[in-house]
């Protein structure tokens, strides 16, 4: 269908399409796009040109315009926005969108496309960008039409902000940019089709409140979805922890969601979680999960998963309930309505707790916690890496400055998710369910764009920050004083651990040759380079790194064959965790089913 | 021990309820693909042209637990108005309807018209080597037919997939 001109009468009125997304996008609160120009796109980058009140972030890749754009989003709540162009602009992106589509990140993407009449025709950077990123994203648009434009864009920031956040893609050609339509306010009526349910049910919370104020071995299981739901939804969970005297782990995603330094924290749980998080989760006769999915990361074997407990699931996302684990009470709904209601609930409930057999849970779970199981040995000149990352926390909470933290993915990301503490939300930004290297350093940027005055570090290894590394120009031009903070054993190292465990040692092209000299590099993008050989350098070069007041890479070598525990090997349940490289042998025993798994 | 009641499959007739855009079949197709659902048979037809919706009616088989799933996926696209488990829901009527092509002369052709008319399926077109029969039922019905008509001259089949629809006052739309 092509663009039809509204009457003559209302010519006066008739803006661009291009005006239309600019004025849409204002209309919608956005401050920032990340972004990259090209051909398709032009007609934007020319009215972005003629504004002031919409800032463009020029990257270096597209992939690394969502990832910063999701590090705009999970830092300050609001909906990220990426700009680029269409063919490799649009596949480029592609990753981002997954990344975010997993985390459930709300990104809104532009994508530019040939014109509509060339559309199907193999034209130059031509890709079918709506068929491409179908699976990629929430949802996504090819507007064909200028007077659904406007409309087209306020629908996709309604979408990529409600409900399971996520990201949503607006495929635009050129002669829609170019020509002329109107603009429509966001409209007033609900959604058609589209609407997620928020407010609990009020059955299901009483349900879930009778089998809490009866559980003799609770634990409250948090996830993503409770970050997703704002800081009020954190200071609830807090709140329900506290005056329930339950004990409380977090996935990876929510770290921040309940204070590290609280005592009922457990620490995280999964894989590489805690060895007391996980015992608990193991133990539990009552598990309350909001705002988690049951990843395979954090389930290990499904068979043996909690064997014991009844399990209470809230999420917003009816999709995500008994998808891997069949669960006794479902609650549908945004975390912070359910744990506002749960709170209530609790309250109006008369039924005492009982506070005998709650202590003797503590009791036990102290005893798990007595193990140590994150202890290291930090002897002689090599640094451990867990050091290095502990010495890290140390130093910036002395600081005291606002604090957000993004990893790449791999060890130093387990790390950094088991030894920096987290006391609020949005400070800790890591892509967990795709796993994508080459996140932290774009999502950084993203970040500190939007919050200037924050101290920014991306917790990195030596290979996953080539991944994105030519992102290091992003920060030059802006002036970003991101901090890279790489932990460098020569290894992709997760790869390496693996390979130790589970494939004889035969460490298959895991081993990174031919590193560039960080702080060379660092120098040729007018950052501070920094480099800590030995444990005496590591304090000197962290306190320098954060004193500098431009971009910095600290390339801190690590002991290389260090590995990440507490693990637990693939296929295993909770209770058979490896500690440390003492039982290691525990591995030995991964079974053909466990080497499938990933 | 695996709870039979968790491993056990079922059949399933779906009516899903769409906003009839370009693309909304992609979506519902590649759900099913992309997380490993299978597809007994899709339909899909335009219900409401003034309301723009289009009615996707489809056959899938599974364990509850993937079925509740299934639902679940496609209630969560955003096109979506309306998912109904038409199986678990309370009794309801499915149909099929095949056109199949016989080609023959002197018995075989008498027997498949004799055949035909039993099935009460119609003759639709006729020349003196063919019938093209139209027939509409149960897909064991059509597939009784087809196979009755194989050794006779069967030379081409058209099925439309499973149409269905609740028994009983009760609405999709209720």
């Amino acid at each position: 269908m092509s663009a039809t001109p509204a009457p003559a009468a209302a010519d006066a009125r008739l803006m661009t399409g291009a005006e239309i997304v600019l004025r849409a996008l204002k209309e919608q609160g956005v401050e920032v796009i990340f972004g990259y120009p090209g051909g398709a796109v032009l007609p934007l980058y020319d009215a972005l040109f003629q504004q002031n009140a919409i800032r463009h972030v020029l990257v270096r890749h597209e992939q690394a315009a969502v990832h910063a754009a999701e590090g705009y989003a999970r830092s300050t709540g609001k909906v990220g926005v990426v700009l680029v162009t269409s063919g490799p602009g649009a596949t480029n992106a592609v990753t981002g969108l997954v990344d975010a589509l997993m985390d459930s990140v709300p990104v809104v993407c532009l994508t530019g496309q040939v014109p509509t009449h060339l559309i199907g025709n193999d034209a130059f950077q031509e890709a079918d960008t709506t068929g491409i990123t179908r699976p990629a994203t929430k949802h996504n648009y090819l507007v064909k039409d200028i007077r659904r434009l406007a409309a087209t864009v306020h629908e996709a920031f309604y979408v990529a902000r409600s409900g399971r956040p996520g990201p949503v893609v607006i495929d635009l050609p050129k002669d829609i940019l170019i020509g002329k339509g109107p603009y429509t306010d966001p409209p007033a009526e609900p959604h058609r089709s589209y609407r997620p349910q928020t407010e609990p049910d009020a059955e299901a919370i009483r349900r879930a409140v009778a089998l809490l104020k009866r559980a003799e071995r609770p634990v409250v299981y948090a996830g993503g979805g409770v970050i997703n739901s704002g800081p009020e939804a954190s200071r609830l969970l807090t709140e329900f922890v506290r005056m329930t005297g339950m004990p409380c782990t977090t996935t990876l995603m929510a770290l921040g969601a309940f204070p590290a330094s609280d005592p009922q924290f457990l620490g995280m749980l999964g894989m590489h979680g805690l060895y007391e998080a996980n015992l608990a989760m193991h133990g539990c006769d009552v598990m309350l999960n909001v705002g988690a999915r049951f990843d395979d990361r954090v389930t290990g074997s499904l068979a043996h998963f909690s064997p014991g407990s009844r399990k209470i699931h809230a999420d917003i996302d009816p999709s995500s309930i008994n998808k891997n684990v069949k669960v006794d009470v479902a609650i549908v709904g945004d975390a912070k309505r359910v744990l506002a209601a749960l709170i209530e609930a609790w309250k109006a409930d008369p039924t005492p707790q009982d506070k005998a057999a709650l202590t003797r849970w503590w009791r036990q779970i102290d005893e798990w916690r007595a193990r140590d199981c994150l202890r290291y040995r930090q002897e002689g000149r090599i640094i451990k890496p867990q050091h290095a990352v502990k010495r890290l926390y140390e130093i910036t909470k002395e600081l005291g400055r606002d604090t957000i933290i993004t990893t790449e993915v791999g060890q130093h990301q387990m790390w950094a998710a088991q030894f920096f503490g987290f006391e609020r939300p949005n400070r800790w930004l890591t892509s967990g369910g795709l796993g994508t290297m080459g996140y932290g350093l774009p999502a950084a940027v993203g970040a500190q764009i939007a919050h200037p005055d924050a101290l920014v570090i991306d917790i990195a290894g030596e290979a996953s920050i080539l991944m994105n590394i030519q992102e290091m120009g992003t920060l030059a031009q802006y002036r970003l004083p991101v901090k890279v903070f790489v932990l460098n054993n020569e290894y992709m190292g997760m790869v390496r651990q693996w390979q130790e465990l589970l494939h004889g040692g035969r460490y298959s092209e895991s081993y990174s040759a031919a590193l560039p000299d960080f702080v060379k590099l660092a120098e040729s993008f007018g950052a501070v380079g920094l480099r800590a050989e030995t444990a005496d350098d590591l304090d000197r070069v962290i306190r320098e790194m954060l004193a500098a007041d431009r971009a910095v890479i600290a390339d801190i070598h690590v002991d290389k064959e260090e590995n990440c525990f507490p693990m637990i090997p693939s296929g295993a349940p909770h209770n058979q965790m490896i500690l440390g490289r003492d039982e290691e042998g525990g591995a030995a025993g991964v079974t053909d089913e466990g080497k499938v798994l990933v | 021990m695996p709870d039979p009641a968790e491993t056990a499959q079922r059949a399933a007739t779906i009516a899903v309820l769409v906003e009839n855009e370009a693309g909304i079949l992609a979506r519902v197709v590649g759900l099913f693909s992309g997380r490993g659902y299978n597809i007994e048979s899709l339909t899909v037809a335009p219900v409401d042209e003034a309301k723009r919706i289009s009615r996707i009616t489809i056959v899938t088989s599974g364990t509850e637990m993937v079925i509740e799933q299934i639902k679940a996926q496609l209630d969560r696209l955003v096109p979506v108005h309306k998912v109904a488990d038409l199986t678990l829901e309370g009794p309801h009527v499915a149909r099929e309807m095949a056109l199949i092509k016989v080609v023959g002369r002197g018995e075989n052709r008498l027997e498949a018209l004799r055949l035909a008319d039993a099935f009460r399926a119609r003759v639709v077109d006729a020349t003196t080597e063919s019938f093209v029969f139209e027939m509409t039922g149960s897909g064991d019905k059509l597939d009784a037919f087809i196979a009755l008509m194989r050794p006779l001259g069967l030379a081409e089949v058209s099925r439309t997939g499973v149409v269905a629809i609740a028994r009983g006052p009760r609405s999709i739309h209720s």
